[in-house]
């Protein structure tokens, strides 16, 4: 399936929910969705008869200077067709729902979304950081991060 | 300066080598040095290959040992990050004296390619614990590793064991004469 | 008959407290510096908490700091047995992005090179599975066989381990003469070794005691897991980029993809996953064979290259059949010589989230086992 195909089949099952399809792009076409749904949405990707995403490539924290965004990739192991899917949360309150229990394998994904960029997934069953150390501070991927001086009295500079 | 050197000036027609029991103890220590391996990134590759077949690390008499307690040196191959240096200093202290670190590696040497924006990497091992012999490259090539073993022996060869105190007393005296 | 069934009662009260064990994160058999908690009913693992991290090397905030030339390098460091493969996934986004073309010699010896890549990935993972397993003389074997690889790459790109070879547009540098006849003589040595090996360590009684039936991934587990590569394919399911979605010139190819069917133990278990390796490096031979065939050694491998790059703004997602698994960057560009975001998938990342699932309920020693089967390596989990 198509992406428009698809955004055409998702905007008559959630509405307003589905926020637009761009296919301008010059390679990769993608779907934006709210995020309050998301859960949903993604539900009806995976198990919906004509989609079947079972199988998450990738899931990417953005920083978009004024929002955050998390990107999916996903791909049908069994009509091998994919699909981008973007969302976007306010920097303020960066909360979306988890899809850790639709795909599995989205709880690490997530949990370094969490960790580099401070995206918070609500539902995550254990939403802690995951390759910076646990006392670390700041989200080091936002473009606006600040290195800090020291860690445990190691200078961070040279 | 080695033992066996001096086996060519023998000493009433041969068999007999005159010296001091420091130098046997170092020729001793240094040619079978145990070591802890501390792997941390793409370097401890090339120690892999150093290791194997072709380069055949274990004839310079090291052994690699799992414990710190058993090794007398520890060689740091790769990137030290934050998360990673508070380990390695405690595996450090842990060491039985005397001991010796060889710094494998830019990364491990200065913070190598991740130097300059690299937020989570110590640049350069030497920040936490001192290092005896530094090896360079990205990854050091084999040669490098058998050059910083030998220059490590050498190092070893001509330290001393006996009234180090007294020595390094007089040896103070003497700086400031 | 009384009694014994009073003794029945007793051993079922009885319970024994659980321990909870660290290993790593500087440990011979984690391939790196992982550290796993790993919480042990007696010797039998009840849980598995990996702590990752510790190789964190801030890829992704270095790659928006560096020109797309200057990450090459970096992409180098991720996978860092497999670099040449890591370096021609980002090549080609880069090329997808720019909508360039390469050269069919380009092509070819990219190729090549990858599959040569991959058979010295696979010769260190089951190599390093030998040496969990106990057996160390099939290390001494692949690693030989492993430095007649690593030569022809130094002749090419001047480095041992991180080549820096590939480009947006072609290669660093044209091959020698006497390439055709180094990567033959390579082929015939990986054919006679893995011949030697199977009798010597897969086939071996002792090794199949280890691995068979242990750590069994179910398919569906491992969809939902994304796993990828042989981890995937030790599982029985067919699938492979090179085939299912083939990019560059690999539907110019004859070759088979193996998959773990179980002729020992059960499809999914370790020895599954490690034949799938050892018999993919066969497949990688053919490949090689029939490249080296089909190539036309005329043709300039850097007249695509351009001065600077410069993709117009945009995004693409590029994955490809690595060593290890499907490897996928996304390329975020916003029209300057910087990228805006370059998130790398990491295979072994997604690969190792496996492991507490399918390491529950057996020996603490078949959890190192385990591990070695799927074959990570830490500069890709980290990054
Ligand atoms: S010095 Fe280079 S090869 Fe060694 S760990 Fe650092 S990046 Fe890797």
């Amino acid at each position: 399936m198509l992406t428009n195909e698809i955004f055409e089949k998702l905007k008559s099952e959630f509405g307003e929910n589905i926020l637009e399809c761009n296919d301008q792009q010059p390679v990769d076409h993608f779907i934006v969705v709210k995020s309050e749904k998301l859960f949903e949405i993604c539900h009806t990707l995976r198990d919906d008869d004509d989609f079947l995403f079972d199988y998450l490539m990738s899931l990417s924290g953005m920083d978009l200077n004024e929002n955050l965004g998390v990107v999916y990739h996903l791909y049908s192991m069994k009509l091998k067709h994919k699909l981008v899917l973007k969302v976007m949360v306010p920097k303020t309150d960066p909360k979306t729902p988890s899809v850790e229990r639709i795909w599995r394998t989205a709880d690490w994904h997530e949990r370094e979304a969490y960790d580099l960029m401070g995206i918070e997934f609500t539902g995550h069953h254990n939403l802690i950081r995951i390759l910076c150390p646990y006392d670390w501070e700041g989200h080091p991927l936002r473009k606006d991060y600040q290195t800090p001086e020291s860690y445990h009295g190691m200078k961070t500079s040279s | 300066m080695g033992l066996l050197n001096r086996l060519d000036d023998p000493y009433e027609g041969g068999g007999i080598v005159l010296g001091k029991i420091e130098d046997i103890l170092n020729w001793g220590r240094s040619k079978s040095n145990w070591y802890l391996h501390f792997g941390l990134a793409c370097c401890a590759i090339e120690f892999m290959a150093m290791n194997a077949s072709h380069f055949d690390f274990m004839r310079f008499g090291t052994i690699p040992r799992t414990s710190p307690r058993q090794a007398d040196f520890i060689m740091i191959t790769g990137t030290v990050t934050f998360k990673m240096a508070e380990r390695i200093k405690i595996l450090y202290e842990q060491m039985a004296e005397p001991k010796y670190v060889i710094s494998v590696g830019s990364c491990s040497n200065c913070g190598g390619p991740y130097w300059e924006h690299g937020y989570h990497v110590l640049k350069g091992v030497d920040k936490i614990i001192p290092v005896d012999v530094y090896i360079p490259g990205c990854p050091p090539r084999p040669e490098a590793f058998q050059e910083g073993m030998i220059k490590l022996q050498k190092k070893i060869n001509e330290q001393a064991i006996f009234n180090k105190r007294k020595r390094l007393k007089k040896e103070q005296s003497d700086d400031n004469k | 008959m009384g009694e014994l069934k009073r003794l029945d009662l007793e051993y079922n009260q009885l319970t024994s407290d659980k321990m909870r064990l660290n290993v790593g994160p500087q440990h011979p058999s984690t391939h790196g510096v992982l550290r796993l908690e790993v919480v042990v009913d007696g010797e039998i693992v009840t849980e598995v908490i990996p702590h990752l991290g510790y190789l964190h090397r801030s890829f992704e905030k270095y790659c928006e700091q560096m020109t797309y030339v200057q990450v090459i390098p970096y992409i180098d460091r991720m996978d860092y047995i497999s670099a040449m493969n890591n370096e021609w996934v980002y090549v080609m986004g880069m090329e997808k992005l720019m909508g360039l073309k390469v050269s069919d010699k380009v092509e070819y010896i990219r190729v090549i090179l990858a599959e040569l890549n991959r058979i010295a990935n696979h010769q260190i993972a089951v190599a390093t599975f030998g040496l969990d397993a106990g057996a160390f003389t099939p290390f001494l074997y692949y690693f030989r066989d492993r430095e007649h690889i690593i030569w022809v790459f130094e002749k090419l790109s001047g480095a041992r381990l991180l080549y820096n070879y590939f480009r947006v547009g072609g290669l660093a540098a044209d091959i020698y003469d006497g390439f055709k006849e180094d990567c033959l003589n390579i082929v015939k040595r990986v054919r006679k070794t893995n011949e030697e090996l199977m009798d010597l360590l897969i086939l071996n009684g002792i090794f199949i005691k280890r691995t068979a039936n242990v750590g069994i991934l179910p398919p569906d587990v491992a969809i939902s897991y994304a796993c990828s590569g042989p981890v995937l394919r030790g599982s029985g399911i067919k699938y492979d980029l090179r085939k299912d979605e083939p990019y560059s010139i690999y539907d110019r190819f004859d070759f088979d993809i193996p998959v773990g069917d179980g002729e020992v133990g059960v499809p999914g278990d370790c020895w599954n996953r490690n034949i799938v390796r050892v018999r993919e490096m066969e497949q990688s031979c053919r490949i090689i064979e029939q490249a080296l065939e089909q190539m036309d050694m005329e043709g300039d491998v850097k007249e695509l290259v351009p001065r600077r790059v410069k993709p117009p703004a945009g995004e693409v997602y590029m994955r490809a059949e690595n060593p290890k698994g499907d490897l996928g960057l996304y390329i975020v560009s916003d029209g300057t010589d910087k990228p805006e975001r370059i998130k790398a998938r990491g295979t072994s990342f997604v690969n190792l989230s496996v492991i507490p699932e399918i390491s529950k309920g057996y020996m603490f020693a078949d959890l190192i086992l385990i591990l070695g089967s799927i074959d990570i390596v830490l500069g890709e989990v980290d990054r």
